[in-house]
This record gives structure tokens, C-alpha cells and sequence, in this order.
């Protein structure tokens, strides 16, 4: 193994050297389970990281991504981080690998799993050596070496994290994502963009007039919204990293955009296809465009209001929001059969459906008492599911691209700010304070790791 | 009061050349303001202007206060109803006299919701509420060439409180001329 981490490497890109080959892992890959933190909550150790050279900066380091990582890993709503206080081995004197562990000092205080770090600091560079143990099958299961420029740190961590998520549930996580949102600190509705965690958040847009209803393409590389500069509700795709970006501009209303997803994954706006409410023709109905906003076709028929499309995961289907009963409430159509189906039947509206990534389930606004609460419903015919309970008003429910997450936003403060919870309702929690409220909020897909 | 308008109305529909003026009679109506809050109004000079002269200012302030009304009179709508009620379809029959006499008048009607419901749903209500005033106001014979509509959502509150009074204030249509 030594020899392997002394190969030369480039400095600028991160490196991973798996540490142990994966012996047989003691959930199996076919055995992926679905972590319900409303049941149980995985009881995990993260003692604190062995600085592995000398001085205050590695020592820091070490502190800091042992912190990090167990803040990351606890924002998944999956582990219960058992308190320092309890632990009775402390491998910055024991050591962090397999040999080194004793188990059952970390069963007998509860623990399921065990994490140890080792890091390595020098003057521009950082390298971690990460380990996850199953503390009751005592053994190693994932052992991983990272290496990487200093502010590389938090990608490290947040990397190991998606390894830690991946072999327990099967799915990637989050930990390379965004979330846009909309706020109103500038004096008007702009959008925003921060990391998934609300680390770092950034002003996208400059319209300087009313900005709303973010809509993250299926790479993550483009926005669409709805946007008032020429005094009209248009639609704006735009790109995440340049300044590029086309106007929507039909007579009347262009709203609530939402990406298709793709069967084969294309970074041509022309091959990607964007579901918008339009009213040139004197109805509100949804339209298939082009990521340019050129019209394919008319995807519903019906006199009133049609908007708010979201689509399964396969493209195959969209849900949307139409007052065809007389109040607002959430359909689906199949567009190989053209069959359109009433989802909800509970409440006199229901608006702002997200179907989740996993393909099983929608989140939606429903209002009860004049404020609105997140719901989640299944295609079974089971009643929806309420999530949010007497917290002032929640809307715009929003998946993590792992579906195990949802974003919202709740007046529950008072001025209404951006909120995550666990897809069974658990850990609701604030993301971020920034002036002004925050509104809308948009989970982006994973974005690709280099 | 209400008679009182209805005279106004009257008053301005019998004297449609004045109406081109309008302009001027919004000049000079703000000019009249701003002299009556820094000095008393000049005796003298309306001593030395006719008749006519008096009445064509009164015919012109009674404008003015017509094309006020008609845009500083919002119509009201119920929780997530485009339909239009009994008081909004007088207002906007006195709107439809008014754009009769005023044949030049473009305008632009705004939908707006109260901010119970959600955004993007309340774009699509504000929309239907400044639709079905104009399709009301082109059943009264007004081109529809001369009525664009625009929705504004939840996005543009008159009264920004959340309580019921605020709410309903805030479900309307307003009406500006371009």
C-alpha cells in the first residue's frame, strides 16, 4: 500500500487510492437498505482525526474535517453522532486502521459505525486517509486516501461522505449538488444558488424586477425562470457558469419551467426539452419547447388554468397543477397514452408538485386553513402523507436528487425562509439566513465530480 | 356620491373636444395643487377670466378626476375566483363610459392575488382576473385592441399585512393607461 501512495500524483487534481480492497462489506450490495430516520437513526462514532504530520495546521486540519465530515453526514437526517464524551478509545493514540480498533469499545457505547480520519497537512496540500468501520461485524468496509489542494478540504470530505451514503443506501447523496432559491434582499426577487448545505450563497440573477420559479436543467448547467425586466412574465434559460441565456417572450404568460428529464443526456439546448405553462393562445396551457423555447406542442387540453408541470423520472409522465375541478389540484398525464388522472383528492388546494427522483412518490403544497402545508403522496391510492404541522405556512417542496431529502420554504420564524427535512419529515431544520426572505427553493441534480 | 360621478360623467361626455386636451388639464390641475399649498389661490386673476373660460376649467377638472377614478378604481375578486362580482361589473360598466368618451385610452389591466395561495398557481389567477375584466369590458363594446391584460401573481401587494382585510385588498384588477 505504500508504495501506491508515494506514486507521483497531480497536485491540482483530487486523488483517491482505495486504502482496503473490499472484502465481502457486511451489507451487501443487493442488500441496500432504505435508512427511515423517523424509525431508527444509524448510531455512528467520529472521533476526532489524527493529524499525521507535524505542527498547528495539520492538527487544524484534522479537527476541521473530522467536524465537517460529521456535520455533513448528519445533515442526511440518517445518524445519530454519538457524543465525544462517551468514547472510550481514542485512535489519535490508538491508531486508525483495522488492526488498531477495538471493537467492542465502540458496541459497547452503541455504536453501529465507526469513522477514522488520519490527516496529513504541508504548505499547499492536504491528504485524508478516511475509514468506515462495521463496528459489529468489526471490520473495515470502506478505506479511502484523498489528495488534494488545501481548499480542496471540503470536497474531500464531502466526497468520503457520498462514499459513506453509497454504501449504506445504494445512491450517491447529495453532497455535490445546489440549491436555488429565490430572495428578496436586494429589494426585489432575485435568485440565489448555495451549496447544498447553505454553505456559499451567491446572486444569479440581476433582473432587478420580480424573479421567480428556478429550474435546474438535467446536467445542472442551466437555470430557467420566470423573470419581469421587459415588464412581462417571460421566460429566461440561462447558463450556470457563463453569461449565456435566451428569452421566452410569447404574448401573455411564460411560467413554472421544468426540465425533461433525458434519455440520452445532451448538453445542447436544442436536444433538451423544457415543460412551461404559456397563454399566447388565450388559455394557460403547458407546452413542450426546446431548451431554446422554440414550441414543440401543446401538452394539455382543458379551459382554465394548467400549470407547475413536474416529470417522473423516466419522462414518460408529467404531473401539473389545474383548476379543471374548480380548484386547484394536482393531475398526471401519460404521454404514451394521453391519459390524464386527479392525483389529490384531499383539500381545496393542493399546488407546486415535485415528483421525487426516485419515480414512487410526489411532494406538494396543500392548503388547509388558509396555509399551506408539505404533503407527500404515492401512486397506491393511500391518503397523502402531511410532513409540516402548525409551523406557519410551507411551500414549494423540492427532492434532493437522491430523494432522501426534501427543500422548502416555511414562515414558521415569521419571515419566510429555506428549510430542509428528511423525506419522512424528520429533522427539519433551517439552511440559511440571508436579508430579506427566501422563497422557492430549487434542488439541483448532482452535479459531476471530477 | 355615486350621482355625483354619473353627473361628472356626464358633464365629460358632453364636452368631448376638451377631451384632447387632456393633457393640459393634468398640467394645469398640478399646477393649481402645488400654488394652493404654498400660496392662498390669486383672486384676482379668476376675477378677470370669463365665463367660459370657467366653465372649460371646470370641464377640465371634472376630467381629471374621471381618468382618476378610472384608474385609482381597483376591482375585487374572492379566494382563488376569477369571476367577477356584482360591484366589479358596475365598476366596470362606469369604466366602459369612461373609455367611450376617451376613445384614444389604451390600457393595461393588472391581475393580482393575495399571497394565501402559491406563486406560480396565483400567476395563472392573476392572469384569468385582468382576462375576465377585459372580456366584460369588450362585451360593453370596448375594442379589445385597446385592453391588454398583464398578471402580477401575489408578486405586488397594495397592502403587504396578512390578515383578511389585507387579502382582500390585495385580490383586485388595476387599471393603468399607457
Amino acid at each position: 500500500m505504500l508504495s501506491i501512495m508515494r506514486r507521483p500524483v497531480l497536485w491540482s487534481v483530487l486523488l483517491l487510492i482505495v486504502l482496503s480492497s473490499a472484502t465481502t462489506p457486511a451489507w451487501a450490495v443487493d442488500e441496500f437498505i432504505e435508512i427511515n430516520p423517523f424509525l431508527k437513526k444509524i448510531p455512528l462514532a467520529i472521533p476526532d482525526f489524527k493529524p499525521l504530520s507535524e505542527g498547528e495546521s495539520a492538527r487544524e486540519a484534522a479537527d476541521q474535517a473530522a467536524r465537517l465530515l460529521a456535520e455533513t453526514l448528519s445533515f442526511t437526517g440518517y445518524f445519530n453522532i454519538l457524543d465525544k464524551g462517551a468514547y472510550l478509545e481514542d485512535p489519535r493514540e490508538t491508531g486508525i486502521s483495522d488492526a488498531a480498533i477495538n471493537y467492542r469499545n465502540w458496541t459497547v457505547i452503541g455504536a453501529e459505525l465507526l469513522i477514522t480520519g488520519g490527516v496529513y497537512r504541508s504548505a499547499d496540500a492536504v491528504e485524508m486517509e478516511l475509514r468506515l468501520f462495521d463496528t459489529f461485524q468489526g471490520k473495515s468496509v470502506i478505506g479511502k486516501r484523498y489528495r488534494g489542494r488545501v481548499e480542496d478540504s471540503r470536497r474531500i470530505v464531502r466526497k468520503f461522505a457520498s462514499e459513506v451514503i453509497y454504501f449504506l443506501t445504494g445512491s450517491r447523496g447529495f453532497f455535490n449538488s445546489e440549491i436555488a432559491f429565490v430572495s428578496t434582499g436586494t429589494g426585489n426577487k432575485e435568485i440565489f444558488i448555495a451549496e447544498f448545505d447553505g454553505h456559499n450563497p451567491v446572486q444569479f440573477t440581476h433582473t432587478k424586477d420580480i424573479t421567480l420559479s428556478p429550474a435546474w436543467s438535467p446536467d445542472g448547467q442551466w437555470l430557467a425562470y420566470t423573470a419581469y425586466p421587459k415588464n412581462r412574465p417571460f421566460l429566461y434559460v440561462k447558463h450556470r457558469y457563463h453569461k449565456r441565456g435566451y428569452e421566452i417572450g410569447n404574448k401573455g404568460l411564460n411560467i413554472t419551467p421544468a426540465w425533461m428529464p433525458q434519455a440520452k443526456p445532451s448538453s445542447s439546448l436544442d436536444d433538451m426539452r423544457l415543460a412551461a405553462t404559456l397563454s399566447f393562445a388565450g388559455d394557460q396551457e403547458i407546452y413542450l419547447l426546446t431548451g431554446k423555447g422554440k414550441i414543440i406542442k401543446r401538452l394539455t387540453k382543458s379551459w382554465g388554468s394548467d400549470v407547475s408541470p413536474t416529470w417522473s423520472p423516466d419522462g414518460k409522465k408529467f404531473a401539473f397543477v389545474s383548476n379543471r375541478s374548480g380548484n386547484p389540484q394536482v393531475y398526471i398525464k401519460d404521454l404514451d397514452t394521453g391519459r390524464v388522472d386527479r392525483l389529490t383528492f384531499q383539500g381545496r388546494y393542493n399546488t407546486q408538485p415535485n415528483w421525487s427522483p426516485k419515480g414512487d412518490k410526489l411532494a406538494y403544497a396543500g392548503m388547509e386553513g388558509g396555509r399551506n402545508d408539505i404533503y407527500v403522496i404515492s401512486f397506491n391510492g393511500r391518503p397523502p402523507v402531511q410532513l409540516t404541522h402548525d409551523t406557519g405556512n410551507n411551500e414549494s417542496p423540492s427532492w434532493s436528487p437522491d430523494g432522501s431529502m426534501i427543500v422548502f420554504s416555511s414562515t414558521r420564524e415569521g419571515a419566510s425562509r429555506i428549510y430542509v427535512m428528511t423525506a419522512f419529515g424528520t429533522d427539519q431544520r433551517k439552511l440559511l439566513t440571508l436579508p430579506g426572505e427566501q422563497m422557492n427553493p430549487q434542488w439541483s441534480p448532482n452535479k459531476h465530480l471530477n | 356620491m355615486q350621482k355625483k360621478l354619473w353627473l361628472v360623467l356626464a358633464l365629460v361626455m358632453l364636452v368631448p373636444g376638451l377631451m384632447l386636451m387632456t393633457s393640459c388639464a393634468q398640467k394645469s390641475a398640478v399646477e393649481t395643487d402645488t400654488t394652493q399649498k404654498t400660496t392662498p389661490p390669486p383672486e384676482d386673476t379668476s376675477q378677470k377670466t370669463s365665463e367660459a373660460e370657467l366653465q372649460a376649467a371646470e370641464a377640465m377638472r371634472a376630467a381629471e378626476q374621471a381618468r382618476n377614478q378610472f384608474v385609482n378604481e381597483h376591482i375585487y375578486f374572492s379566494f382563488d375566483s376569477a369571476e367577477l362580482s356584482p360591484m366589479a361589473q358596475e365598476t366596470l360598466k362606469r369604466k366602459a363610459a369612461w373609455l367611450k368618451a376617451n376613445p384614444d385610452a389604451m390600457v393595461i389591466i393588472a391581475g393580482n392575488c393575495d399571497d394565501r395561495g402559491t406563486n406560480e398557481y396565483n400567476l395563472a389567477l392573476g392572469e384569468r382576473r385582468a382576462e375576465s375584466a377585459r372580456a366584460y369590458l369588450v362585451d360593453l363594446g370596448i375594442s379589445g385592441s385597446r385592453l391588454s391584460t398583464i398578471s402580477y401573481g401575489e408578486e405586488r401587494p397594495l397592502d403587504p399585512r396578512n390578515n383578511e382585510e389585507a387579502w382582500a385588498k390585495n385580490r383586485n384588477d388595476q387599471f393603468q393607461l399607457k
